[in-house]
């Protein structure tokens, strides 16, 4: 009796915390969206057209993302299913593969920079954006990385299962958002490159 | 039987927790308190500290307005390089301006306003034990805190604190050389408002997530009383508004200190052509009034919700009209998104583009003269009780009412292209949503100060501190108007050299000792908050005889709110002098099976068990009724 209250007033707490988690997705995404308003707004006035094709690589982390967020799923429904040892195994992957999305960018940066002659700093802000947008998405990719090493932290010290949901539910949702943010910047991009 | 054993259980395990995470020391009962109650004390006393800042600023920068040509040894002695010979600097006047504006707006009427009460009020009036996640609670108050430290420590540097105006436009916030207070007072007020804002949006993810999530049995939407609407919906304001500044804030640093161009266009800095181009300040305008107008209602939207509840418990009388009061407020939530062009009509705006925003400026005067309709209704034939707090809460539907008036006019943008920038817009404002706003906090400091602090505040000299403020207010902003009509311009250190505005140095003269009387006013209410902290009187569990729930709590603060089992709801926040009820308030914990003399049909709409009962009832009792 006392135990099933107890739970029921820790699952009322998770729910509201699991809440919260998508209203930080809300703020989140009304950072981008003022990002890329800022951008038309500027390009519509006097400013300069971005004129850049984007780098072939920001195709290879579009696809690492999308792995990513396929095999996070997978982590999830494993652990749905009590199969401790994929859900840790998925995990460790979207991990790397988060990590490989991380230095695919900063490899864009690399290729955007020293090859195509496209500055960070420089009288053409529209090229600024690109690396305001990339730079802000990375921030936020750091800032899941986190989030998902406490779920694989998590996973390896047997936490109660309900706590062990609960941290792969928060997980996926910055994750999947994450991953749909990029595609959004990156079609953004594609459609203004001229 | 077995109730009463699961309701010893649950109290055991509570007492269990309380010990297991609270050995309570001075640092986590006092500093880094999880308690949602400590940390709307820890938020209130922060802003009357910082709104006494505020305060003392704008009454330096109003001596200097009325006695442009004279001296005052004094305030070199107090203030040092900032005012050589006894007059304040031109640059110094500019940042006292700045500073007061930014102050009052984000750290009072903002942080000081909304973080108070709904740290307070949500919790208890929607029967939870804390907010959703009482440790990010926790970092959002020390966040501001050190917010709060960064900006007045900008006072400290050499150049002196920001100076653009707290609305910090470029060119003037994105180079560092400019002015003196571009330099190191900007680095300062931009670190600090970053800190702002990160303690803001974990504040209003809480407050949202609290109120959709950990509301008691029974209490549903419906049930909610006016503050909690009005904290929410301001809760949804502010997460939404404040990632655009954040955007726009993140360009300016890349411009001020990186050398990129988002804002920066044919500079020319001291004879030296500038390598920006293609930038345009009217971006950041965009990106800064997208927040900066919603901005204005999460200030103005909780003092709403406090003096709804406020005049409706003072009046002894159910708020008039609650529902249009919870859809006037989410009109203005959603319409406070879509009239930020406003102000922006003079900036070259598309004249077509400047009349979108101007009819969605008239539309949001509709919401808010329902909520001053409902108001005033509500005061109708109430059983009126003048407590501080009510007074206080009369005071904001005044201001509300003579400064939205001239909200009409400065929202026209053909009328704006005479009035923006002048003495009428200081006028409308400070009225609106600054006198207004501070009259509905200190309505809720002077209500809720009984369950904060267990004891009640001196009603004589909150009186006095009414009537003082409340004439003052009036006597400092109304003549604004006249100057404005007449072009006066807002912001200029000494207009007195225009000779055609000389005519108005008496005016400034009056204004300024108006202000020192509101400033002394202030010094009453200091008084009587800190006395009574430690000698008022001794509160009873429910002062104001209130209906919300945070009445039923026991007047000892613990962790978790209520002693066992949450209460349960079981009608609205407003049966007040309800016909037939044997008191004049009827708490929401009160079923309607014990309240069958004052029981209506309607209040048993969705409840066709309760309506049979209902019925039965009164054809028993109907029966029973002696004939005459």
């Amino acid at each position: 009796m006392i135990m099933t209250q107890i739970q029921q007033e820790d699952r009322v707490n998770l729910g509201a915390k699991k809440f919260s988690m998508w209203i930080f997705i809300f703020t989140s995404f009304m950072l981008f969206a003022a990002l890329t308003s800022g951008f038309i707004v500027y390009s519509g006035q006097k400013g300069h057209a971005l004129d850049v094709k984007m780098p072939t690589a920001f195709i290879y982390s579009t696809i690492v993302i999308i792995i990513s967020s396929l095999t996070l799923f997978l982590a999830s429904k494993a652990a749905k299913q009590l199969q401790f040892e994929k859900q840790k195994l998925f995990l460790l992957v979207t991990f790397f593969l988060g990590i490989v999305f991380l230095v695919i960018q900063i490899y864009a940066w690399y290729i955007l920079t020293y090859q195509m002659g496209v500055y960070f700093v420089g009288p053409n802000a529209s090229r600024t954006f690109i690396y305001v947008f990339t730079g802000m998405h990375l921030l936020h990719i750091l800032g899941a990385l986190i989030v998902l090493l406490f779920a694989i932290r998590g996973a390896y010290t047997n936490i109660p299962q309900v706590k062990n949901l609960y941290r792969m539910e928060m997980t996926s949702i910055f994750w999947h958002f994450l991953d749909i943010i990029w595609i959004y910047l990156y079609v953004f991009l594609l459609l203004n490159q001229n | 039987m077995s109730t009463l054993a699961v309701h010893d259980h649950d109290l055991t395990h509570h007492d269990e927790a309380h010990e297991h995470h609270h050995k309570a020391t001075f640092l986590n009962t006092y500093v880094f308190s999880q308690d949602h109650k400590m940390i709307a004390k820890q938020f209130l006393i922060t802003g009357i500290t910082m709104a006494f800042i505020g305060m003392i600023l704008s009454l330096l920068f109003r001596i200097q307005l009325a006695y442009p040509t004279q001296s005052f040894p004094l305030l070199e002695t107090l203030l040092g390089r900032f005012a050589p010979q006894g007059r304040i600097s031109p640059d110094f006047y500019m940042s006292l301006v700045t500073i007061h504006g930014t102050i009052m707006v984000f750290f009072v009427l903002t942080a000081g306003l909304s973080g108070t009460f709904a740290n307070l009020l949500i919790p208890l009036q929607i029967g939870a034990r804390d907010m959703a996640s009482p440790f990010v609670n926790m970092l959002s108050y020390w966040f501001f805190f050190l917010a709060s430290v960064v900006m007045v420590s900008s006072f400290l540097v050499q150049k002196g604190p920001a100076s653009g105006g707290w609305t910090v436009y470029p060119p003037l916030s994105a180079l560092p050389k400019a002015m003196p207070g571009s330099g190191e007072g900007m680095t300062l007020w931009l670190i600090s408002m970053v800190l702002f804002i990160a303690s803001s949006l974990m504040g209003g993810i809480n407050y949202i997530s609290t109120v959709l999530n950990m509301r008691t049995k029974g209490m549903d939407l419906w049930k909610m009383p006016l503050t909690v609407w009005a904290l929410f919906l301001t809760a949804i304001l502010g997460v939404l508004a404040f990632p655009v500044l954040v955007a726009g804030v993140v360009l300016l640093i890349f411009d001020r200190s990186f050398g990129t161009s988002f804002y920066l266009s044919d500079i020319v800095l001291n004879g030296q052509v500038q390598p920006y181009e293609g930038g345009s300040p009217i971006l950041f305008q965009h990106l800064f009034w997208f927040l900066g107008h919603p901005e204005v209602y999460i200030i103005i939207m909780p003092a709403m919700g406090i003096s709804s509840e406020v005049l409706s418990v003072n009046s002894r009388k159910p708020i008039f009209g609650y529902h249009a009061m919870v859809y006037s407020l989410i009109g203005i939530t959603l319409l406070s998104f879509i009239v930020w062009g406003h102000h922006m009509f003079v900036t070259g705006m598309n004249p077509f583009l400047g009349g979108v925003f101007m009819i969605t400026t008239l539309i949001i005067a509709v919401p808010s003269a329902v909520k001053t309709f409902n108001w005033l209704a509500t005061l109708w034939r109430g059983n009126i009780r003048f407590t501080p707090a009510m007074l206080f809460a009369i005071g904001m539907v005044s201001f509300f009412i003579s400064g939205g008036l001239t909200g009409i006019f400065l929202g026209n943008a053909a009328l704006d292209v005479n009035l923006h920038d002048t003495y009428f817009v200081v006028a409308h404002f400070h009225l609106v949503m600054g006198s207004a706003a501070i009259f509905g906090m200190l309505a809720g400091v002077y209500h809720w100060f009984p369950k904060m602090f267990r004891r009640m505040m001196d009603e004589r000299l909150g009186y006095l501190h009414f009537w003082l403020t409340f004439a003052g207010a009036y006597m400092v902003f109304f003549p604004m108007h006249f100057m404005g009509l007449d072009g006066v311009p807002r912001r200029y250190y000494a207009f007195t050299e225009f000779p055609s505005w000389n005519k108005w140095l008496t005016v400034n003269v009056f204004i300024t000792w108006a202000a020192m009387l509101s400033g002394v006013a202030q010094l009453a209410f200091a008084y009587n908050f800190i006395h009574s902290i430690f000698w008022g009187k001794k509160t009873v569990q429910n002062p104001w005889n209130a209906n919300t729930l945070e009445w039923t709590t026991p007047i000892e603060h613990l962790h978790g709110n209520w002693p066992g089992e949450l209460p349960t709801v079981y009608r609205w926040a407003y049966d007040y002098s309800k016909p037939g009820s044997e008191e004049d308030f009827i708490q929401q914990t009160v079923p309607f099976s014990q309240t069958m003399s004052s029981n209506l049909p309607h209040d048993f709409e969705d409840n066709p068990g309760g309506l049979e009962e209902y019925n039965k009832w009164t054809a028993t009792h109907k029966a029973n009724e002696p004939v005459k």
